[in-house]
């Protein structure tokens, strides 16, 4: 009887009383058209959906648009994505990047610099469960990152945050296509041991 | 110096391939189950740079943007209710009979409990011709008279050890607590303890034995009442 238990979901505060729904729940009751189930994930996902945007976009009005159309998307196909089976926060922070880095390419508005040049804001100190999650979960990645190799780093960088293709990167580190492909592979699948041993697998479903 | 198109996957889950190459990959991940695997992996570790970020709270005011294009556009397009819906329904007849038959035997004679009660009310609404069915998962249709009252036949396997199954009626953004049973098959059918009302919609959770305020674990959720 093939089964598939979803994971449950922690206490969080969200909108309506959808808080205890695990993310595939509420994309079921997204699909058949329920708004507050889209305003729950909306209200879970859309603080880190964008920053992202804004990372990639570094203009708000096109982030909003990034993230408006993203989650419209949900919306509008949250029923075919439930049969993939995959983390709903990776579907929506999928849908968010691909979204922004299409704009980006379109407005040529690209900045390419690292991370660790950039000036972050200084986050207000974390008052809920969720924020400290969050900001837990962000040295994490942080740190994970600044554990890559150099080249790899870069290369991960310059492709999600950048917005550049393969064929960009190329060009502008002056380096084999070929090369290019297996830092990026290189790159993703140690950071995903970091994470792992970190103890955070890829987004949290609950998060 | 032809690159095989696996190589691929990791620039296309950091959304690095341009728009001709993207295609390109798309259609052959269409009918490459490893390449298929491989992305899902690769795109959680790719998403999971957007937690490195730190960045500015979204305005408020998008939110309710988007709220507001959603009520205008309208649900989206029903996704058509997946196979097993034939054999559901005869499986209810079958339910039907087969508890009816028992009830005829003398299985009551012991006691009118009233799980019994509950048992015949159950079959009285998914024997009702008024009846609608709504699928619940894969395994599971609940029948729901004119005024509410429901009744569910699953097929669901033995809840595990220490685990029940959960029914809820889910309104307004509210899931209320409509019933508990251990398994399908023979426990057929399930009388819901709470009325679906119009719009309503029927949710399945697996709980600690006991049952619980809230569904902690859902396995599915019906299309609306």
């Amino acid at each position: 009887m093939d089964l598939k238990l979803l994971p449950s979901s922690q206490t969080r505060t969200g909108s309506g009383n959808y808080s205890g729904f695990p993310d595939e729940a509420l994309l079921a009751l997204t699909s058949r058209g329920d708004e507050l189930a889209l305003a729950e994930l909306y209200d879970r996902h859309a603080r880190v959906a964008y920053g992202l945007a804004i990372r990639v976009l570094r203009d708000p009005t096109l982030a909003e648009d990034a993230v408006q159309e993203a989650f419209l998307t949900v919306w509008r196909t949250a029923g075919a994505f439930l049969a993939d089976r995959g983390k709903p926060s990776t579907w929506i922070l999928t849908l968010v990047h691909r979204r922004a880095v299409d704009i980006v390419r379109r407005e040529e508005r690209r900045r390419a610099a690292p991370l660790d040049s950039v000036e972050e804001p200084e986050a207000a100190t974390p008052t809920t469960e969720d924020e400290i999650e969050l900001s837990n979960r962000r040295r994490a990645v942080q740190e994970a990152l600044r554990r890559l190799p150099d080249e790899q780093r870069e290369a991960l960088e310059l492709a999600y945050y950048g917005g550049l293709s393969q064929s960009e990167l190329a060009e502008r580190l002056s380096v084999p296509l070929g090369t290019i492909k297996s830092r990026m592979f290189a790159g993703l699948r140690r950071l995903r041991d970091l994470l792992g041993d970190a103890g955070f697998d890829g987004p949290l479903t609950e998060l | 110096m032809q690159e095989p198109i696996h190589d691929l996957a990791a620039a296309y889950a950091l959304d690095a391939l341009d728009d001709p190459e993207r295609s390109e990959f798309e259609e052959h991940l269409a009918g490459c189950p490893q390449c298929a695997d491989e992305v899902g992996q690769l795109r959680d570790t790719a998403a999971s740079l957007a937690f490195a970020v730190e960045g500015p709270a979204p305005p408020e005011e998008l939110r309710e943007r988007l709220i507001q294009q959603v009520r205008a556009e309208g649900p989206p397009n029903v996704v058509p209710l997946r196979r097993r819906r034939w054999p559901l329904a005869a499986a209810a007849v079958v339910a039907v009979a087969a508890s009816a038959a028992a009830i005829v035997l003398g299985l009551w004679a012991s006691s009118l409990s009233r799980s019994l009660d509950d048992k015949r009310a159950a079959l009285a609404i998914v024997a009702d011709p008024s009846a609608r069915r709504v699928a619940l998962g894969q395994d599971s249709v609940v029948s729901v008279l004119p005024d509410g009252k429901a009744a569910l036949v699953s097929r669901i396997a033995h809840a595990p050890p220490g685990k029940t199954y959960e029914l809820w009626v889910i309104d307004g953004g509210q899931a209320k607590p409509a019933g508990s049973f251990l398994v399908g098959k023979r426990g057929n059918p399930v009388l819901l303890s709470r009325r679906a009302v119009k719009g309503s919609q029927i949710g399945l959770s697996l709980e600690r034995a006991g049952g619980a305020e809230h569904p902690t674990v859902i396995l599915s959720v019906s299309r609306a009442i």
